[in-house]
């Protein structure tokens, strides 16, 4: 018996062979921008990563090229740019309130956490001990 | 693709007046949507506990760089060089399963099985590589470093090789304790997601979806999967890069 409560809509994304071909250029597109963003970030890392006057505008900087890499891979490679607006916004518009307030807390909030520091043993500990912090600035 | 659109009714009266989803896909595919969306929360809190920490105590936080320098097969030091090989073969098996489920959308079975197995095949990979940056990372440096900790059951204060939950040769342990919670927790995303896309390959092979009509399974776990590689791309920049 054929059921009534089933809605199939992933027979509308079916498609041919001709269309198919632009999809997948546009999915080579997109591979060659995310390689291309993973290297310069890299690039970048090391070369710039110990340079002190550097640090503000690396941070920004990476946090906006990894935005601009998650916005491919859901809207792309996720296909949530060809689904309905109202499927769109709602996963959308959730994360880019929740990100912008979890920047807050992890720029704003935590450096002021960081000046008021109470006294803390493992933090002098590594201040008392000679050659201890091998890898900091 | 965009038929999607254009074949379902838009006007607002019309698709929530019910027989039809409001948001024009199957119920399958908007619960995944809704666990990746509560899987993302999950990761977010990780996320910026690591970067709340990192940024409190900045003055004692490793440098990424310093830390993960280890290539296979070669004895000196590349920074950052192998975890990018790794970000690459998990953005290329991304790749791999977005075309199997263009092919699935083909109903080009034969496919749907090369690029699934592409997939899993640099899901594998991932998983070793991480083992692997675990296993230098655990065992640390030739010179060390040295820290005050309790060793069978004694305060000492000697040089100390690697990491562990609570002394880390590199810099303050919550560094340690964020890369094992937050990669450990990845990894294990990653694992599942292999285990899964080996259900669905099989599935494929036997023909089950084929018979469907539509290979809508595949783009289930394939929603799963570029999830795992998102998660990763926020990773390898906050622990990695910056």
């Amino acid at each position: 018996m054929e059921r009534d409560d089933i809605y199939e809509y992933s027979l509308d994304t079916h498609h041919g062979e001709e269309e198919g071909k632009k999809v997948r250029k546009k999915i080579y597109q997109v591979l060659g921008i995310l390689s291309a963003i993973t290297i310069f970030e890299v690039g970048m890392g090391m070369k710039f990563s110990r340079v002190e006057s550097m640090q503000e505008t690396l941070k920004y900087l990476f946090i906006l090229l990894t935005l601009v890499k998650a916005a491919y891979i859901v809207l792309v490679f996720m296909h949530l740019g060809d689904e309905r607006k109202n499927l769109r916004w709602i996963v959308l518009a959730t994360y880019i309130v929740l990100i912008g307030y979890l920047l807050f807390i992890c720029l704003t909030e935590a450096v002021y956490a960081g000046e008021h520091r109470a006294w803390d043993p493992v933090v002098e500990a590594f201040k008392s001990i000679v050659g201890g912090g091998s890898a900091h600035h | 693709m965009s038929a999607h659109a254009s074949t379902q009714p838009t006007d607002v009266k019309t698709i929530w007046g019910g027989g039809t989803s409001p948001f024009g896909i199957s119920y399958g595919k908007m619960m995944m949507w809704f666990f990746l969306m509560s899987d993302a929360f999950t990761f977010s809190g990780l996320l910026t506990a690591y970067g709340f920490m990192r940024h409190k105590y900045h003055d004692v936080w490793p440098v990424a760089g310093d830390v993960f320098t280890h290539f296979p097969f070669y004895n000196g030091h590349i920074e950052l060089a192998y975890v990018a090989f790794m970000t690459f073969i998990l953005i290329a098996s991304s790749v791999t399963m977005v075309l199997a489920v263009e092919a699935g959308h083909r109903m080009d079975k034969k496919g749907v099985i090369i690029w699934m197995f592409f997939t899993i095949i640099g899901g594998a990979i991932f998983v070793g590589s991480q083992a692997w940056e675990w296993y230098h990372f655990i065992h640390g440096t030739e010179h060390g470093a040295v820290r005050e900790f309790i060793k069978d059951g004694v305060w000492v204060k000697e040089v100390f090789h690697g990491a562990n939950l609570r002394v880390n040769e590199y810099g303050h342990p919550l560094f340690a304790d964020f890369f094992f919670f937050i990669t450990g927790f990845h990894g294990f995303h990653v694992f599942s997601g292999v285990c899964i896309n080996i259900i669905i390959f099989i599935g494929v092979i036997n023909g089950t979806y084929h018979k469907r009509g539509h290979y809508e399974m595949v783009e289930k776990t394939g929603l799963y999967w570029h999830f795992v590689d998102l998660v990763w791309v926020f990773v390898f920049t906050f622990f990695y890069l910056l």
